[in-house]
């Protein structure tokens, strides 16, 4: 039988520290979809998706009853659009479109994939396909793009960051009704890995077998509440408590990926550890590294925090998992995390503090609001910051930033939902115009030549 | 398949009663029960079998969700997995 303080610490967490699976994402192979014109590749897709992904509402929803643990998101990843593509990228916003009548069809929260990988170079083919993100974005709605633009391996291909300036620019543009939403569905990456449940950034790998489960988990509550709960504890006493919390966590996550893939007829792919915030009050990362010790998140201490957070997490995670993948750390978006939105609101973080921050966690500048009339150089010059830190640091790292139309520093806005609202933070204002528009590779670094 | 039932709320009289007669409505068998006051909080703990009963567990644990809000009670139907995967290595 099972002892009292396990099985109440269990419905305790879900309960009040807002423990939940954060999403159950199915990742499908569109390699076999290919067909000789952009509209029968457009129709496979819609039916290979539909097909594939059909009970994935389903199952997920029985799961959760079952196993008394929420699942938030529902989610399909799918091989990158620009490969499937290639031979007609100027009809890629219709296999865009079919993604994302797919995802309605099927009642799933996002479905992400509108993607290309251009770290050491950018095909004609791939250009074309850059430049069509901004509409495919505009005139969808559960659909998200990710672009991976370096990796430790190849160096970094500053040609697709001066691109992905402009494409980011124009995405705000091309949604300015809404604040620049399309922004909110658009990540460039540096060493974008292939299994990762999460969005915007989520798509299936063309080394992955054809149908796979990845699940993200989610506890900043209950991370923060195990922190509470030893307040005398030194720093060494914390990362254990952290450890022991993100093994829990992890193992809710690891039965219901294993049950998951198996009624679901897919592989088991991954469990992704990562500390996943929500805009709602006591499910922050940002709070976790208050209840450390800091007045504010962003004030000196943060870093540091943060770092031992992250390796604690990772560490307690792996033994938890018989895989783990995906992005695995914890996550700062400043939008989606309350901690982060009022210490942005107060000035006590700011961006260069931000950047710091993802040197030591994953993934990277996350859904933060910029002034409306940022420049594409000044975007692309942030972009190639955090991909050099990925680069040179063997990580993962990101951006999504929202340069909100006709808005600027002092103005908010808000998107609602899981995705929350962010204060315009300001930016640099000296230019970076002739780096970015000298174009070419930054080359890969000298540890990356391990053969 | 085995599930774990929770019930926690203030004391009253009948919890256990009511409980219990809800489950064998629906053919569930008890396996295990303990039960205890903590502070003026009633917590109780079962371990059941739903072989032979008339509800998946999914169902039965919507059911007793709203069993439990008539009578006060917070009332949790859960498969055992989940405990034994959060709590053991």
């Amino acid at each position: 039988m099972f002892n009292y303080k396990n099985v109440l610490s269990t419905i305790e967490m879900v309960e009040r520290e807002h423990l939940d699976i954060r999403t159950v994402t199915m990742g499908i192979s569109l390699l076999p979809c290919i067909r000789a014109t952009g509209e029968a590749t457009a129709q496979a897709v819609y039916d290979a998706v539909c097909k594939k992904a059909e009970n994935i509402v389903k199952v997920s929803e029985a799961l959760s009853k079952e196993y008394g643990i929420p699942i938030v998101n529902k989610r399909v990843s799918v091989t990158p659009v620009s490969l499937i593509c290639a031979a007609f990228p100027e009809k890629a916003i219709l296999t865009g479109k079919a993604l994302d009548k797919a995802a309605k069809t099927l009642g799933i929260d996002f479905l992400g994939g509108y993607s290309a990988l251009v770290h050491k170079g950018t095909a004609d083919y791939e250009k074309t396909f850059l430049k069509s993100i901004p509409e495919v974005l505009s005139v969808t709605e559960k659909l998200c793009s990710s672009v991976n633009v370096g990796s430790s391996k190849s160096g970094i291909n500053m040609d697709a960051v001066k691109l992905m300036g402009q494409v980011v620019k124009s995405t705000a543009a091309a949604t300015a009704d809404r604040d620049g939403f399309g922004c909110a569905k658009l990540v460039v990456f540096c060493n974008a890995v292939e299994d990762n449940p999460f969005m915007a950034g989520a798509f299936h790998g063309v080394g992955e077998s054809d149908t796979v489960i990845n699940v993200g988990v989610s506890g900043p509550g209950v991370v923060q509440h195990a922190i509470e709960a030893v307040p005398d504890a030194d720093l060494a006493e914390i990362a254990e408590t952290v450890k022991r919390t993100a093994f829990k966590i992890t193992r809710a996550g690891q039965l219901i990926a294993k049950e998951a893939a198996k009624r679901l007829n897919a592989s088991f792919g991954i469990v992704d550890l990562s500390l996943a915030p929500t805009p709602a009050r006591g499910d922050s990362v940002a709070q976790i590294l208050e209840a450390i010790g800091l007045e504010s998140v962003g004030t000196h201490g943060t870093t540091a925090c943060l770092a031992m957070l992250n390796d604690a997490v990772k560490k307690g995670g792996v033994m938890a998992s018989s895989q783990v993948g995906g992005l695995s750390g914890a996550f700062i978006p400043v939008s989606e995390d309350i901690g982060m939105i009022e210490a942005a609101e107060r000035g006590d973080i700011n961006l260069d503090k931000l950047e710091a921050m993802t040197a030591v966690c994953s993934v990277g500048l996350d859904m933060i609001a910029i002034p409306g009339e940022t420049s594409a150089e000044t975007i692309s010059a942030i972009i190639a910051d955090e991909a050099a830190i990925g680069m040179i640091n063997n990580k993962t790292t990101a951006v999504r930033v929202i340069p909100v139309p006709g808005k600027g520093v002092g103005e908010q806005v808000n998107f609602g939902g899981l995705l929350g609202r962010a204060p315009i933070m300001p930016v640099h204002e000296k230019s970076s115009g002739k780096f970015v528009a000298r174009g070419g590779l930054i080359p890969a670094p000298i540890h990356s030549n391990k053969n | 398949m085995r599930a774990v039932v929770t019930v926690i709320g203030k004391d009253k009289t009948g919890i256990i009663s009511k409980v219990s007669t809800f489950l064998a409505e629906r053919q569930v068998n008890i396996l295990d029960i303990s039960q205890t006051i903590l502070e003026e909080y009633f917590a109780m703990i079962m371990l059941v079998d739903l072989s032979g009963a008339t509800q998946k567990l999914a169902d039965l644990a919507e059911e007793c969700k709203l069993m439990g809000e008539k009578i006060g009670m917070s009332v949790h139907v859960q498969h055992e997995d989940i405990f034994k995967a959060m709590h053991s290595v």
